[in-house]
């Protein structure tokens, strides 16, 4: 390879600007909050050695996690008070049970507190989660809706912020609590929607969606699109440093004019915009649905 | 679902509780502290059932090099023996630094 030649020192740029990201996507539930707070502030609430764990698996046959697959922890941004909750993917697909659930609820509802009180904190949800954890059915879901409650209530005294990092995503009953965030960051590797594609598949067939099909299925609800279509607000890099960066930035803008969860509106427009009929892909959609129609 | 159960003497004391590892497939966690007593205690909860022997051996190995009077609780998702060597080797390090 000929290093001298201009295309191929760019090219050689490119591949050191590779190495010298920090994965963010690599990083456990306790890497990535320590990796968004500033360094040094990280204080864990309700950690693996409080044994705060599901008492439902284990009747299923199943070994339960110290933390339940929740990481909940205080510390700073930018020298202010914050809370991060991020959701351990590796643990049950990320799954919200009873307790992982009412972690996150809890602490959301504590923050909603201390706003309340006047001592703002700015609270951040690392998302990467299958929605409700099945074995714990209605005790998971009836933790969704309260985690969606304290996003609402929080949401009227600062903005409340989420990453989709990946690669398992947000789906189910919490991506409806992503799209409840004030301010929703995203990666290229991130898909966020309602049912996963496994699970479309296994309920509608193979012809309905192939979940196999990772370029048709990121087409559809990968971070670049459901950035595009104006789902999410920001399209990062899958960098820890980038990632931090957002989330300040995010915090900085303060809270958007409008909430998306309050424009019923656009979004019955943006629906009513489609023909069930005529068959539609991804590239289409972003042309129906182009975000520079958002209010 | 399986709980295996062991004690092994101890020469000295652990410093810190240190905490490593996710339950997720072909993982195991590993939650270490100062044990009370001077001995050292293992608790393993492994969802893979039949392999008290193989876990005997893994944990025989570790003591007899580690000799910390430590109270280990392990949560294990179908680690392999080796696996769960790396993970105690690496939580006995994080109660040194």
């Amino acid at each position: 390879m000929n290093a001298d030649a201009a295309p191929e020192v760019a090219e050689h740029r490119d591949y050191r600007r590779f190495l010298e990201r920090h994965s963010f996507i690599e990083m456990s539930a306790r890497e990535r909050t320590r990796a968004v707070l500033d360094p040094g502030s990280f204080r864990e609430l309700l950690g693996p050695f409080d044994r705060i764990k599901s008492p439902w698996l284990p009747l299923q046959g199943i070994v339960a996690q110290a933390d339940d697959g929740v990481v909940l922890a205080r510390g700073t941004l930018n020298g202010e008070p914050a809370l991060v909750a991020a959701i351990e993917s590796a643990y049950q697909g990320g799954s919200m049970g009873e307790v992982s659930g009412a972690k996150i609820a809890g602490a959301l509802e504590l923050a909603c507190r201390d706003c309340e009180q006047g001592r703002p904190v700015l609270p951040v949800l690392l998302l990467e989660t299958g929605g409700v954890r099945l074995q714990e059915a209605n005790l998971g879901l009836a933790a969704i809706a309260e985690i969606h409650a304290a996003i609402v209530a929080l949401r009227r005294h600062v903005p409340v912020v989420g990453v989709v990092a990946g690669m398992v995503g947000c789906f189910g009953g919490m991506s409806l609590a992503a799209a409840l965030c004030s301010h929703l960051l995203v990666t290229r590797q991130a898909r966020l929607g309602m049912n996963g594609p496994e699970v479309i598949e296994q309920e509608a067939g193979i012809v309905e969606l192939d979940a196999a099909d990772r370029a048709l299925i990121w087409s559809l609800i990968g971070g670049d699109q459901r950035r595009a279509v104006g789902l999410a607000d920001e399209l990062l890099e899958d960098d820890a440093g980038a990632i931090a960066a957002a989330v300040r930035g995010a915090f900085a803008r303060g809270a958007p004019a409008l909430e998306r969860s309050a424009q019923i509106e656009h979004y019955r427009e943006r629906l009513a915009s489609i023909d069930p009929q005529q068959p539609l892909d991804g590239e289409m959609l972003r042309t129906l649905w182009n975000e520079g129609t958002a209010p | 679902m399986e709980k295996i159960q062991l004690d092994y003497p101890a020469l000295h004391t652990v410093p810190r509780r240190a905490h490593v590892g996710v339950v997720g497939s072909g993982d195991l966690e590993v939650l270490l502290e100062p044990s009370p007593d001077g001995q050292a205690h293992v608790l393993v909860n492994t969802s893979v059932e039949g392999f008290g022997a193989a876990w005997k051996n893994v944990l025989d190995r570790f003591f007899a090099r580690f000799q910390g009077a430590a109270s280990i609780e392990i949560n294990d998702f179908g680690a392999t023996p080796g696996t769960v060597m790396l993970r105690l080797e690496q939580a006995a390090e994080a109660t040194r630094t």
